[in-house]
């Protein structure tokens, strides 16, 4: 039987052991990576579609610059602006989270022992359940007559019969961008201050450390590493986000996921969104190594 | 002067929770509204849970979710475990490359994924359907399922297996009386996991789903883009229903094994 | 349960997955439609009528349709492109020769619909629905209760409708309804007239709630918006409910369409689809479409299936003065459609 061959050689065995799931991931996933890096040197269709054996650069040349009916080229910043767009709300996204989130953090790792689970897992609960979902929720809060409306004129920030009318705007996407993504600042900072050793902390104040002295001295420089894997796992989502844009944005201020969504529906543009896609790859990867010489170790 | 605490984190943090529950909570409690326009309170009402059940495009999309959540859960899982047990083994050269490749599907954003699966079918040919959306789960539903696996190996005492093998003499019976129990519980917080992972996704489902494959985010989307509806409401409560359910099944899990 | 018995059951289940996509054959039909476009009463009766299984996938806009098709979606037996579209779709070999003037039912088809310019002798398609694109607005709600019949108060909306507009997501109707109100055609190849539309696309964009082309009949009725473009199907099915919704037949031109039904080269059923087309070009089935969707049907004798309310709304049955708005839909050259896509990514970014 095939299966008794494992115990001849370990080699074989972790072979037989690790070799479908990485084939699987080879075949389906870095493959067509490979693949689609590939295409972003092709020429595009006339209608869609790519001609497979013409190369061109054309697809890296039209982020930056204009083809004009002349065939001349002239600077153009409307794809560096969506990405710039997309940078702004991702970082502001990002900065939000790590603001709120490491208060949090630091409130979850001292409180006692038999509820830091508890808080832990009411942190993820959010994560697993849909971001649609979620999505959703906050247009019914946002729109315009919604709770949040309500509410103001309840308190009367607003007249009656007045919104707010944050839905469809940028802030709607922030909004919706920090609520999709917050579990994945606090759960890493959370972690790296859960080890920490508070005898440095107590240390600290014996020689004479205030507590915010301490904070900035001590422990915020300990959960560098938690903060560090927490703003990447935010800021990373996020720049590829297409459903918050799409929901919360009202289709008006594209981010790069839409962008890049809209080359393979109505601009038919393969090669281009494969740029795109694969630009976005190539910030992510190098956000990963900057990481790991940083820090050596997987964000976890 | 209390130095583990920090005076203004409390209020932080309960602010934070009641961010993080106040909107699925609103949205809860709209879906048993009995009012039509959406978001002012009439009444209690079970009216859009019935008409969300009865509604045959729903029910259709529902039996595609669980056909694709069922199927890449079944062969992620599979090919998980397989790795995690590969992994635990004595450390060998290339480990930690082995490690990232298991973990890409996490790091790549989900659009890039989307985008770079599509282009690849397209190229060899196959027809988009059902089949393609279950492939393209089962790569990213590999790592979910792999984690828990793994971190439970880790927690396993490694003599226990030395000592099954030097008993039964042979490894796989060894591993099937010995190491396969110890691992269930890993097996199926990792299985749970990669399950609600299946069922909530919606980017790569959109690109690589063919004729007759609406799951029910793809479903969810459309409806949302409709607006807001008390049966958008009672369809988004039940699949937060479900998430929470198999999550807290998945943590109780965890738990209950850690020990 | 034994690692072989998990393995098996495993393989098993994985197999019966692997066999069961592929093994729908007969008695089957995919419907590949714009969202909220065909009632489902009517689905139901068709499978009741024919035996032949009905599943519904929708979409929003024809290049959304055109691209899902390029990508691999094959498989789908019924798609309903809109006419500018069809002789690309012919050109491209995406969708097959029916010669539906062979169909039973083909004697039904208005004459004007029996030779339309994209598909001369109904080779490929056959006629569905046919409809206009303006805007509609709550005039209880506008300054005045009433809007001049123009663009203008769409593209330059009044202050008091700053975020309570809507256009619709549709690169192909708001480009035509900017070009319309700048007094180009649809398919310019001007860069200075694209630029113009550009332009005025750009200024009406802070007056915009958002651009979505799904759900603009409940966005109305919800009263969520004030001001919505919108075909004028759905603008009447958005004045049952609310009455005071009035739909605007600009007078620099209003786009007009035809959909029809097509079926893909790599239908699963083509001859159910065939059956499908023939049983839509009875007076009675067209004549529900129509009572459903709000749109007008190619189809004689569907008339005295018809509601009367749908006939009296003058959104549907376009009033004689205003005939001469009406300017069809051509298909644009691939320069063009350059142009148009660069507008609308300038307008996005």
């Amino acid at each position: 039987m095939l299966l008794d061959l494992p115990r001849r050689s370990p080699a074989v065995a972790r072979l037989l052991l690790i070799g479908p799931g990485i084939a699987v991931i080879g075949l389906f996933m870095l493959i067509p990576l490979g693949l689609m890096a590939y295409v972003s040197f092709l020429d595009r269709g006339a209608y869609g579609g790519v001609v497979w054996d013409q190369h061109t650069v054309e697809a890296y040349t039209s982020f930056l610059f204009e083809r004009n009916l002349d065939d001349s080229l002239t600077f153009n910043t409307d794809y560096l602006q969506i990405y710039l767009r997309s940078f702004l709300l991702s970082l502001s996204t990002t900065l939000i989270a790590l603001l709120v989130g490491f208060p949090v953090a630091l409130y979850m790792s001292l409180a006692p022992a038999k509820w830091r689970n508890l808080l832990v897992f009411l942190v993820t609960v959010p994560f697993w359940t849909n971001l649609l979902v979620r999505n959703y929720a906050w247009i019914l809060l946002l729109r315009t007559n919604g709770l949040i409306d309500q509410w103001a004129a309840g308190l009367g920030l607003i007249g009656p019969g007045e919104s707010v009318s944050i839905l469809y705007t940028p802030w709607a996407i922030t909004i919706g961008l920090t609520y999709s993504f917050m579990p994945f600042m606090v759960l890493p900072i959370y972690a790296s201050l859960e080890k920490l050793d508070f005898r440095l902390v107590e240390a600290a104040y014996d020689l004479g450390a205030t507590r915010l002295k301490a904070l900035a001295r001590v422990i915020v420089p300990l959960s560098l590493p938690g903060i560090a894997a927490g703003s990447i796992l935010v800021f990373i989502p996020s720049l590829g986000s297409y459903v918050t844009p799409e929901l919360l944005g009202g289709s008006k201020g594209l981010m790069i996921g839409n962008l890049i969504q809209l080359q393979f529906a109505a601009s038919r543009n393969w090669p281009f969104g494969a740029a795109l896609a694969f630009t976005l790859l190539a910030m992510v990867l190098i956000a990963m190594v900057l990481y790991l010489t940083r820090f050596r170790k997987l964000p976890e | 002067m209390d130095i583990r605490r920090f005076p203004g984190t409390r209020p932080i943090a309960w602010l934070f929770f009641a961010y993080l529950y106040v909107p699925i909570l609103i949205l809860i409690v709209l879906s048993f509204n009995a009012n039509r326009t959406a978001t002012i309170w009439t009444g209690f009402s079970l009216d859009w849970y019935r008409a969300v059940l009865s509604n045959n495009d729903i029910l259709s999309a529902a039996e595609n979710s669980l056909i694709v959540a069922g199927a890449a859960t079944l062969a992620s899982t599979l090919l998980a475990t397989l790795g995690a047990v590969g992994m635990a083994r004595r450390r060998f050269k290339g480990q930690s490359a082995v490690s990232a490749v298991l973990a890409l599907p996490l790091v790549v954003p989900e659009i890039v994924t989307a985008v770079a699966t599509l282009l690849f079918f397209i190229l060899v040919g196959l027809k988009l359907s059902l089949v393609t959306v279950i492939i393209a789960h089962t790569v990213f539903c590999i790592p979910f399922a792999y984690l828990p696996i793994r971190a439970r190996i880790e927690g396993l005492d490694p003599s226990l297996g030395e000592a099954a093998a030097d008993l039964y003499a042979n490894e796989l019976v060894a591993f099937r009386r010995i190491t396969l129990p110890l691992l269930w519980p890993g097996i199926l917080s990792g299985a749970i996991l990669a399950f609600i992972i299946s069922l909530d996704d919606f980017v790569i489902t959109y690109f690589v789903a063919g004729p007759g494959a609406t799951t029910l985010p793809i479903y969810i989307f459309g409806s949302i883009r409709m607006g807001i509806s008390p049966e958008v409401n009672a369809i988004s409560a039940l699949m937060l229903f479900i998430s929470i359910l198999f999550v807290s099944l998945s943590h109780i899990l965890g738990r209950v094994t850690n020990r | 349960m034994t690692i072989k018995k998990t393995l098996k059951t495993t393989l098993a289940a994985l197999a019966l997955v692997a066999v069961a996509a592929p093994a729908q054959a007969d008695g089957e039909l995919f419907i590949y439609n714009w969202s909220n476009y065909i009632p489902p009463d009517l689905l139901k009766r068709f499978e009741a009528e024919t035996g032949i299984d009905v599943t519904l996938d929708v979409y929003d806009s024809n290049e959304t349709m055109l691209a899902k098709l390029q990508a691999g979606a094959t498989g789908y037996d019924i798609i309903v492109p809109s006419d500018y579209i069809v002789p690309r779709l012919i050109e491209e070999g995406i969708i097959q020769a029916i010669n539906t003037k062979s169909m039973e039912n083909v004697g039904n088809v208005r004459p004007a619909f029996q030779s339309p310019y994209y598909d001369p002798d109904l080779e490929y398609t056959a006629p569905y629905m046919w409809g206009t694109t303006g805007y509609s607005y709550d005039a209880d709600r506008v300054p005045g209760g009433e809007v001049e019949d123009s663009w203008g108060p769409f593209f330059k909306p009044a202050e008091e409708l700053k975020g309570q507009v809507v256009a619709l997501n549709d690169v192909s109707e708001l480009y035509t309804a900017a070009a319309y109100y700048l007094g180009y055609g649809r398919c310019t190849e001007s860069a200075t007239e694209a630029q113009d539309i550009l332009n005025l696309l750009l200024a009406q964009k802070p007056y915009l709630a958002m651009y979505q082309s799904d759900g603009t009949i409940e966005r109305m009725i919800a009263g969520e918006v004030i001001m919505h473009q919108q075909w004028n199907g759905a603008a009447h099915r958005t004045k049952m409910e609310r009455p005071s919704v009035t739909f605007v037949y600009p007078r620099e031109g209003v786009p007009y369409w035809a959909d029809n039904l097509a079926v893909p080269t790599g239908a699963r059923n083509p001859d159910n689809a065939k059956v499908f087309i023939n049983w839509m070009m009875a007076p009675q089935n067209a004549a529900e479409v129509s009572n459903y969707t709000g749109y007008m049907n190619a189809i004689d004798g569907s008339g005295e299936f018809l509601d009367e309310a749908l006939k009296a709304d003058p959104a549907v049955n376009t009033p004689p003065e205003y005939q001469d708005r009406l300017r069809a839909n051509t298909p644009c050259s691939a320069k063009a459609i350059d142009l148009r896509d660069k507008v609308w990514t300038k307008l996005k970014k």
